[in-house]
């Protein structure tokens, strides 16, 4: 028995040798912090080769999770990717470290609009990565409406056909937005009336989920789901034809992620040539190319043009110009997003 | 007869409803399609990226790295306060044993949260040492309940035999004790590796951004759907375990538990 | 005096315990207790606003529904696995092992990756539903819903019931089964009278282990349940993963730990020896 658990040990430590460590070496080791699926991996061994800096890459699944590693605190993070509402929390928290853009040429082809932002107002901490909105993912064969308008997400027609976000942010705001007011709304009032609207929706809704709603809508297990864009543009990829995405008229959620040097980075030259490095045309547009969201980097979106122009015709990669301008950013809630909590909890609940 | 039927019958039921899922995982993992329950044609191409994919591979060299580490460390530790616990006053062994069942009872976001909330507040940057910790942590306990009964059901007179017979201490565990309570000591090793390989909550809060595993990866893709390449690794990492098991069991022929 | 001596061994691990069990324990006690920054010791201030938020309807109802489907889960385990764990006892001892190896594999596939497989396996237009449907058999709508999540559940821990039940009936000496039906007990009666009072410890400790993963158990619910019925577990990740509300997550914690210890004390009553078995694994 004793050379049965030896054995055992022995082919477990060649298994464990044959695998090479990663990130192993002297030199400077630079954490990188992305959401899951969110970069072309090979880019980053382009950049080890190029500048003889080591990535240690991870990801995280959303930015709640990420500010909650953030805060807990006990890490050390050089680059990470939040959101817009995200980043107003930690540029108030002081999370963030200022950029300095003397490292960061590239900032150049990053396209006027996706500057002073209402999150970034003086573009002091913050390089846009990725945009997109929120929206319907739908299945042609099961919706005959033109989903043009939040309202389909109430229809009765779709009893049990419909998929709502677990997300606290999308399910109160997409509420908030068919009733006619803001989606950062902090008045108990009109909260309170998402709420009611919500309640009366759940005998319709299928179930509430996070991103697994890409793949249940793109199996036909339900009509339709709200979903980011790049669910929509991985399926278009995928070349799922029975699938479509679209933006309702009242107005949706922009988002913008973007790269920032949380204020635990010991190495702030080194993360801000990996954030010039991801700027640049050719890497940018390698990203864009694998990531498949609208890429805010003026000479990627110029070679995506040419590539693919068929993308821009679709409202996932390049929402209508009229419905972006009804459309609005999130803003971080402060003390506030207590109480959306506790609305999401009670609709789940009840 | 008819029994034997019902009985076969019955078991085939259980152990389709614990393997169907598997299955669905190896058949997904040749699919060409990116959706899970979507068929796009057979492909081998998720393995070929498993070798070329940094993330996985890294959360698996972790992965095993942890749990053979917090295995070997939580089993001799284990094996030996469970020693030391089956000979202190019963007021000290009903003290130490409560205790020491409360990783198992608590649930593993506790366990987590709690460790997590103690490296912060001594300092310690959280990485591949508390990640580790952790793992030992939440497995010594486990290792103890494992070996203690096996020390209970020892006969007292045999090392006593073996010390008056002029045997030292040393000696008489080696040649005596140990080999006594060696299926006790295997199980609680199993167990540990077990729930090492399997751990995501203690580990996603103690591994901080310098380790990962392979839990902590599939989590963090959920958001933005699992790759097909890490149901290819599992397959894999499943067919190893059970050539493995076989192996062991098969040389195993004197047909004692070894599990429990 | 020698057994005196070899207690001491165990020492050190006694100050790992205080150093790595009882001091965070103390310290999640510390945070549901107080309100205020979490990085500021000196700003924490003394509360009991988190235990009130516990027991307002809404979180009440979660705790229960926890409660009721673990216990659900839990008898469904020891329905089904009883009579696999006798079936096991019975096996040649050749097959045993093997058998018992068939039921412990499982659980090296990652939990989470199971679970998403048995979404595509129970969702509306899954491959059980195509199934049915290729048959002519009507659609099975489990999932989502609490059958799923149930369903869910059981399969995660149902080789937890099998093993220490298995352990109990495979010691039970032969020679007292076939005395009970020498003496003219039918199979019913021999297991009635005989067979089930002996395996107690082992319900005793199979019913441990799987109430107590079930009760505390997190993504289950989210995934094959459709988010429509969080339990406590998800209700405790959410307030450290998102909510980012410490010290209501910690009174959550402690709750549900104190529930857990009472239903252990309330098992432990029912099995005569729970030293001896109830906690082996």
């Amino acid at each position: 028995m004793k050379k049965n658990v030896a054995l055992f040990v022995v082919l477990v430590l060649i298994l464990v040798s044959v695998v090479p460590l990663a990130g192993c070496g002297s030199g400077v080791t630079i954490n990188v912090f992305n959401w899951g699926e969110y970069m072309d991996e090979s880019l980053i061994d382009e950049f080890e080769k190029e500048t003889g800096i080591k990535v240690n890459y991870k990801t995280y699944a959303t930015n709640e999770e990420l500010l909650a590693k953030m805060e807990a605190g006990g890490s050390s993070y050089d680059v990470v990717f939040p959101s817009d509402y995200a980043i107003s929390e930690m540029i108030k928290r002081d999370m963030l470290l200022e950029l300095d853009f003397n490292n960061i040429p590239n900032y150049k082809y990053i396209d006027e609009q996706f500057k002073n932002t209402g999150y970034d107002p003086e573009n002091k901490y913050s390089v846009p990565y990725f945009w997109g909105t929120i929206g319907i993912l739908y299945n042609t064969d099961m919706v005959d409406d033109p989903v043009d308008s939040w309202d389909i997400l109430w229809n009765p027609k779709y009893k049990g056909q419909i998929l709502m976000k677990k997300d606290v942010r999308d399910a109160l705001g997409v509420a908030l937005k068919k009733l006619g007011y803001s989606m950062n709304s902090t008045n108990d009032n009109e909260l309170a009336e998402a709420k009611e609207i919500l309640l009366e929706q759940k005998p319709l809704v299928n179930g509430y989920y996070g991103d697994e709603i890409r793949d249940l809508i793109a199996n036909g297990d339900a009509a339709m789901g709200l979903t980011y864009s790049g669910d929509a543009m991985d399926l278009y990829w995928e070349e799922f034809e029975n699938i479509a995405y679209g933006v309702p008229e009242e107005g949706t959620n922009v988002w913008y992620d973007c790269m920032v040097i949380p204020a635990s980075s010991k190495y702030k030259k080194e993360a801000e040539m990996f954030i010039n490095f991801m700027l640049d045309p050719d890497i940018a547009f390698k990203n864009s190319e694998a990531v498949g969201y609208a890429s805010p980097n003026t000479e990627a979106l110029k070679r995506m043009k040419e590539e693919y122009p068929e993308v821009f015709d679709l409202p996932a990669y390049w929402p209508d110009e009229e419905i972006l301008k009804k459309s609005e950013v999130y803003v971080d809630l402060g003390d506030y997003k207590v109480k959306y909590n506790e609305i999401l909890t009670q609709i789940l609940v009840n | 007869m008819m029994q034997k039927a019902i009985k076969r019958i019955y078991m085939s039921i259980v152990f389709l409803f614990l393997y169907a899922p598997i299955i669905v995982l190896i058949v997904f993992s040749f699919n060409k399609s990116k959706s899970r329950g979507q068929w796009g044609g057979f492909t081998f191409d998720w393995y070929i990226d498993l070798f070329k994919d940094r993330q996985i591979r890294e959360a698996l060299y972790f992965t095993i790295l942890i749990a053979v580490i917090s295995t070997l460390v939580s089993t001799i530790v284990g094996t030996i306060a469970a020693l030391g616990i089956s000979n202190m006053t019963k007021l000290g062994r009903t003290i130490v044993l409560n205790i020491n069942s409360l990783p198992v009872l608590n649930p593993d976001i506790v366990t987590g949260v709690a460790l997590m909330t103690l490296f912060i507040s001594m300092r310690i940057e959280l990485g591949f040492v508390t990640m580790l910790i952790a793992h030992i942590v939440f497995s010594i306990p486990y290792v103890i309940l494992a070996v203690l009964p096996k020390l209970r059901q020892m006969n007292k007179h045999t090392a006593e035999a073996a010390l008056d017979l002029g045997a030292t201490p040393a000696y008489a565990m080696r040649k005596v004790i140990i080999p006594e309570i060696m299926p006790g000591i295997i199980s609680g090793a199993l167990i540990a590796f077990t729930l090492s390989i399997d751990d995501f909550v203690i580990s996603f809060f103690t591994a901080g951004t310098s380790a990962t595993n392979l839990s902590i990866l599939i989590y963090s893709m959920a958001k933005r759907g699992v790759k097909p390449t890490i149901n290819a690794l599992s397959t894999l990492m499943f067919l190893v375990v059970l050539i493995l098991m076989i192996i062991i069991n098969k040389k195993n022929d004197k047909g004692e538990d070894i599990i429990i | 005096m020698q057994r005196r001596g070899r207690g001491r061994i165990a020492y050190p691990y006694t100050v790992w315990m205080a150093i790595f069990i009882v001091i965070p324990l103390f310290l999640i006690l510390f945070y549901s207790f107080t309100e205020g920054d979490i990085h500021n010791i000196k700003d924490l201030k003394f509360s009991l606003n988190s235990y009130k938020k516990v027991l307002e309807p809404i979180y009440l109802k979660v705790i229960g529904n926890s409660f009721v489907l673990a216990s659900i889960s839990t008898l469904i385990c020891l329905i089904i696995g009883y009579p696999v764990a006798m079936i096991i006892a019975n096996t040649d001892v050749k097959y045993r092992n093997l058998l018992l190896m068939l039921f412990i594999v499982p659980i090296w596939m990652n939990f989470l990756l199971r679970t998403y497989a048995w979404m595509s396996l129970l969702s509306p237009n899954g491959l059980v539903n195509r199934f049915l449907l290729w048959v002519g058999l009507p659609k099975l709508e489990i999932m989502p819903g609490k059958g799923a999540v149930l369903l869910g559940m059981v399969y995660n821990f149902l080789p937890f019931m099998i093993l220490p039940i298995y352990t109990v009936l495979s010691k039970i000496d032969k020679h007292v089964i076939e005395a009970a039906n020498d003496l003219g007990g039918n199979s019913v009666i021999t297991f009635m009278r005989v067979i089930l009072p002996l395996s107690i410890p082992g319900i005793v400790s199979g019913i441990t282990m799987v109430f107590l993963p079930a009760v505390s158990t997190f993504v289950i619910s989210g995934l094959l349940g459709g988010g429509k019925t969080p339990l406590i577990g998800d209700l405790i990740e959410q307030q450290f993963l998102s909510s980012r509300n410490w010290h209501f997550g910690s009174s959550l914690s402690i709750i549900l730990m104190v529930m857990i210890l009472i239903s252990m004390a309330v098992m432990s009553r029912i099995d005569n020896s729970p030293e001896e078995e109830g906690r082996k694994i």
